[in-house]
């Protein structure tokens, strides 16, 4: 009946998994009870969870993330503190347990943590950019966050109900093999992810279509603003990569579920192909990661030096020569693996081609800032920041595309230490940066700037402390994964950082924090204009936050800056123009589909993990019908009325004039 | 039969360990295990010495335009800051033919001179590649296994586990293969790592110039019993290493098809043992799975994994009493530690 679940699936013997489930269960009973006592749930049901609004699922997308990021954390908090203790001893964690950790750190924070919180940047920001109303197949974006979403709640069920995977965040054939693996480890990771993944391609097929199909009259391609492109950019590599990754997960499941021998020891299965393939999604996938934080990068360079951008034609040449170039360098993953001297240092050369890419935009982000006028808010300090870490990690990257040096650094803590180098002082502390940016937009106040700078100063420091003494360890030989160490003179090491980890702890208290104490000054921290750091984009032309239909009347582009202009014209000028012919507005229903068939996602994957047959039919049956009922809709689309959006507008008119009256002396 | 988890076995472990904290001063000069030397950048021989060459050049290439980058985007950053009345506010100044061209042409040379040195060094140091020696090259087979690894010596037709012994100034040629992950064979103070994979050989040419005891590892994650897989790596003068092969056939177990099948099975934390002869052809036998590849665990709790009972200490291959004089390295052999 319930195929391979019983009650021994729970570890009632190991504490530490138990008590967190605990406590997270806790968590999300009191936030649902919470909900319940309060009666939101009505609200929360129209105008969240079936919401097709971008702007809606861009935050869930991001709230998704920041949950998630905090859950790899703590993972990251226990290895740095478990390795800190087990130089010759035992630590606190044994092999079992520590292997599922670093196994669902990487899964968590690359599936969970990185990807939902650019693809929700994109979400949010890219139609606001291109001046339209919503993505090209809203509700398909619904889709996509759902499924995102029912992918982290698998890998979550799998802390209490049975196990995660063992094998590293990329599961290796043959350990990942049925032979090697034949807990259900291997099976949480390989249906949490093919959900998941199922929802990324489609967001990805989502705004490619809506980039080159759906920009404001006049908004050329090479008049978008950078995050678009670089959007674009993502969105084409998700495209390319993404089914890469589903059809090589796809082969290992029918290894481990239909006895085929893909990646098998035996039967002629070749476990080098899975490396191959994994890793021909892999590396396309640091890109997907790293190519919106440039994006995010150049508008705030670009806004708070208030200068446009240096170079944007040269900005999009080096993004899209690094769209092409990432597909070519996959195998610096396995240089160690044996192919001739030829195939290593062709791709050895390829993968230190690529950084030409990245060199060309440091220095274009370097000119922005020169003859700007800079201010040093919260989002410019990471910026700033990303440029000096940013270097150092990339220069170890090119270090690790020298095969001879790889021989000796691959699968080093040095490795460890590049790959968090450039994934935290690149990714993450471009989506910090771009969190803090747009905050104000999404949400009609600012964040709280002080609390914005501590978290960003602790979070640097403790960066430094934690990876700095990683690269030592790599160059003293030390190498990743180990559950005991015999080494001694690796330990002071790992003692300063396990302190780095505490800074880097105060750090996401800081940013907490800094959420709470914005939200109950939220009156103080009120965006009136919708412009709060004087932008350049078409994004601050609209109110904070913006209504569901962004834009009452579509902007016309003219140039570059789309915003900047109209605002430059408006100040010359001491006025907004005559008042458009406002019109009522046609905007995409809300619908379920998207929830209900991630829920039935859900029992397709915890059902096929436990080889429960007739719940994974079920749940398919259900995934379908949701799509049939969907499908034979009628109505299609609900009328924002006249009045609406009249009233709406004039707010902000009224508001643009107030500031307009303030500045009004102003020249630039 | 299962093993408990986190059972009686743990103890005896950390004992263990504390033990080996204690004397590990006098371990050294002992030439024990556990302390051998490691760091990639103090080389023990050529190979070693030819990467570190590669790296250290790589790494000046790279700085000489990094640290002006580095210089230029904090001092930009700070002298056109808003209060500053001295800088000049030029936001005209969005594009520059000549700039693009430098901003395109220095990471380009940078790479440039990089290719080169990729170029040279992945044909230099190629791991396939034979050592020029006037030294007769040794042939040491590698198979790694769950958890440990085995070093056979052809030519003496004798192996060891989780011991490796060489001839300090001869070129060694390791033939590697995996009895069932896969893992990575790496002495960092010797030089480059290989993959070692069930089914297929790979080759790796190394060379001590010094004596000592080095610190030998396994740098690709195989699995729970994954941290136990390091070893001693002792180069030694040419005639104490031949005193030493010798002296291997008059003790320990012989390591046939039986009592490899033993040996395949999953077992953690192997102290070092030898084997006083080595059937013929085993190696090969593991590279074209005539051998099979060795089992993995048995399924436990919800589809947990379980070790092979057999391969705890009662159970697995105990070398015969009267074929092992040294008492320690028989209580050690096949210890099996379950955290």
């Amino acid at each position: 009946m319930l195929g391979k679940l019983d009650w021994s699936a729970i570890p009632f013997d190991e504490p530490i998994p138990l008590v967190a489930a605990g406590i997270i269960g806790l968590g999300v009973l009191g936030v649902l009870a919470w909900i319940t006592v309060k009666g939101f749930w009505p609200y929360r049901w129209r105008e969240w969870i079936t919401s097709v609004d971008h702007k809606r699922i861009g935050v869930m997308y991001i709230a998704l993330a920041l949950l998630m990021l905090i859950r790899g954390f703590v993972d990251a908090i226990m290895m740095r503190s478990h390795q800190a203790m087990a130089v010759n001893a035992d630590g606190y964690l044994p092999p079992d347990h520590y292997d599922q950790i670093f196994s669902a750190h990487g899964t968590i924070m690359i599936f969970f943590g990185a990807m939902p919180f650019v693809v929700g940047m994109m979400n949010f920001v890219v139609p606001l950019q291109l001046g339209i109303r919503d993505v090209a197949f809203p509700t398909l974006n619904s889709m996509s966050f759902w499924l995102t979403a029912s992918g982290a709640l698998l890998v979550n069920l799998s802390l209490v109900i049975g196990e995660f995977a063992r094998t590293g965040w990329l599961p290796y054939a043959p350990l990942s093999e049925l032979d090697y693996s034949p807990g259900v480890g291997v099976d949480y990771y390989l249906w949490a992810i093919q959900v998941a993944g199922v929802g990324t391609l489609m967001s990805g097929v989502n705004l490619v279509t809506t980039i080159l199909k759906m920009r404001a009259p006049g908004m050329g391609l090479l008049r978008m603003p950078m995050f678009c492109w670089t959007a674009l950019a993502a969105n084409l590599l998700i495209v390319a990569a993404f089914p890469i990754l589903t059809a090589t997960l796809a082969m290992l499941t029918l290894d481990r579920y239909l006895g085929f021998h893909f990646f098998t020891n035996e039967a002629g299965g070749n476990m080098m192909m899975f490396v191959n393939l994994i890793w021909a999604w892999g590396h396309p996938e640091v890109y997907i990661l790293i190519l919106p934080a440039f994006g995010i990068f150049s508008e705030i360079f670009a806004t708070f030096s208030g200068k446009p951008l240096f170079g944007y034609r040269s900005m999009v040449a080096a993004t899209l020569f690094i769209v092409v170039v990432s597909f070519t360098v996959w195998l610096h993953h396995f240089f160690t693996m044996g192919a001739g001297a030829n195939v290593n240092a062709a791709f050895g050369i390829a993968t230190s081609v690529i950084a030409v890419g990245t060199g060309v935009k440091v220095y274009n982000w370097i000119f922005t800032m020169y003859g700007g006028r800079l201010r040093f808010a919260t989002p410019m300090l990471w910026s700033v920041a990303f440029i000096l870490v940013f270097v150092v990690g990339g220069m170890t990257g090119v270090l690790l595309a020298v095969p001879p040096a790889d021989f000796m650094l691959h699968n080093s803590l040095f490795l460890v230490a590049h790959f968090h180098n450039v994934i935290i002082g690149g990714v993450l502390f471009g989506l910090f940066a771009g969190y803090t940016y747009w905050f104000p937009k999404a949400f009609g106040f600012t964040l709280d700037e002080w609390w914005g700078k501590v978290a960003f100063w602790l979070t640097l420091l403790g960066f430094v402390l934690v990876f700095g003494p990683l690269y030592i360890l790599g160059l003293e030989g030390m190498t990743r994964r180990l559950q005991h160490i015999e080494v001694e003179q690796w330990e002071p090491w790992l003692m300063v950082a396990l302190a780095g980890v505490v800074v880097m702890i105060g750090g996401v208290a800081a940013q907490v924090v800094q959420l709470v104490v914005s939200i109950r000054r939220r009156h103080e921290l009120r965006d009136t204009t919708g412009d709060p750091w004087d932008g350049r984009s078409l994004e601050w032309a609209t109110p904070s936050p913006p209504p569901p239909y962004n834009f009452a009347v579509i902007p016309n582009v003219e140039n570059e800056e789309a915003y900047w202009s109209i605002k430059q014209a408006a100040i010359r000028s001491q006025s907004l123009g005559d008042e458009p012919d406002y019109k009522p507005i046609e905007m995409p229903r809300n619908s379920p589909t998207g929830f209900v068939t991630a829920f039935f996602s859900t029992l397709i994957g915890f059902a096929l993990i436990w080889h429960i047959w007739w719940l994974a039919v079920l749940g398919f049956v259900g995934a379908y019908a949701t799509f049939v009922v969907f499908a034979w809709r009628d109505e299609v689309e609900y009328e924002v009325p006249l009045e609406t959006v009249i009233e709406a507008e004039r707010q902000r008119r009224a508001a643009a004039e107030a500031w307009l009256a303030e500045h009004g002396g102003r020249t630039v | 039969m299962t093993v408990p988890r986190g059972g009686a076995a743990a103890p005896a472990r950390s004992h263990g360990r504390r033990g080996w904290a204690f004397l590990a001063l006098g371990a050294c000069t002992l030439l024990l295990a556990g302390c051998g030397e490691i760091s990639i950048l103090r080389p023990a021989g050529p190979i070693g010495e030819g990467n570190r060459q590669i790296l250290l050049n790589s790494l000046a290439v790279m700085l000489v335009i990094v640290v002006p980058t580095m210089i230029a985007t904090v001092a930009f950053a700070w002298w056109f800051r808003a209060g500053n009345p001295k800088a000049k506010y030029r936001p005209e100044f969005t594009y520059s033919g000549r700039i693009e061209v430098i901003v395109w042409s220095i990471p380009i040379l940078t790479i440039l001179f990089i290719g080169g040195l990729i170029w040279y060094g992945s044909h230099e140091l190629d791991p396939f590649k034979p050592l020029d020696s006037d030294e007769p090259t040794l042939e040491v087979q590698v198979v790694s296994l769950d958890w440990k690894w085995l070093f056979i010596y052809p030519d003496a037709q004798v192996a060891s586990v989780n011991e490796l012994v060489i001839p300090v100034g001869r070129p060694i040629r390791f033939r590697i293969t995996s009895a069932s992950v896969m893992n990575t064979f790496f002495i960092p103070n010797l030089g480059s790592m290989i993959y070692a994979m069930n089914g297929m050989e790979t080759k790796l040419y190394l060379q001590a110039d010094r004596q000592g005891t080095f610190y030998g590892q396994s740098a690709h994650y195989s699995g729970d019993g994954f941290s136990d897989m390091n070893f001693d790596v002792r180069a030694v003068p040419d005639a104490e290493f031949s005193a030493w092969t010798v002296g291997l056939t008059a003790q320990g177990p012989v390591l046939n098809v039986d009592t490899y099948r033993d040996l395949s099975r999953q077992s953690r934390d192997v102290r070092p043992y030898t084997y006083r002869h080595v059937q013929g052809g085993l190696f090969d036998s593991v590279v074209d799975q005539t051998l099979p590849p060795g089992p993995g665990p048995e399924t436990g709790r919800g589809g947990a994994e379980e070790i092979h009972p057999e391969s705890s200490p009662e159970a697995s291959a105990e070398p015969p009493p009267s074929a092992d004089p040294a008492p320690a390295s028989a209580s050690a052999h096949g210890a099996h530690h379950e955290g």
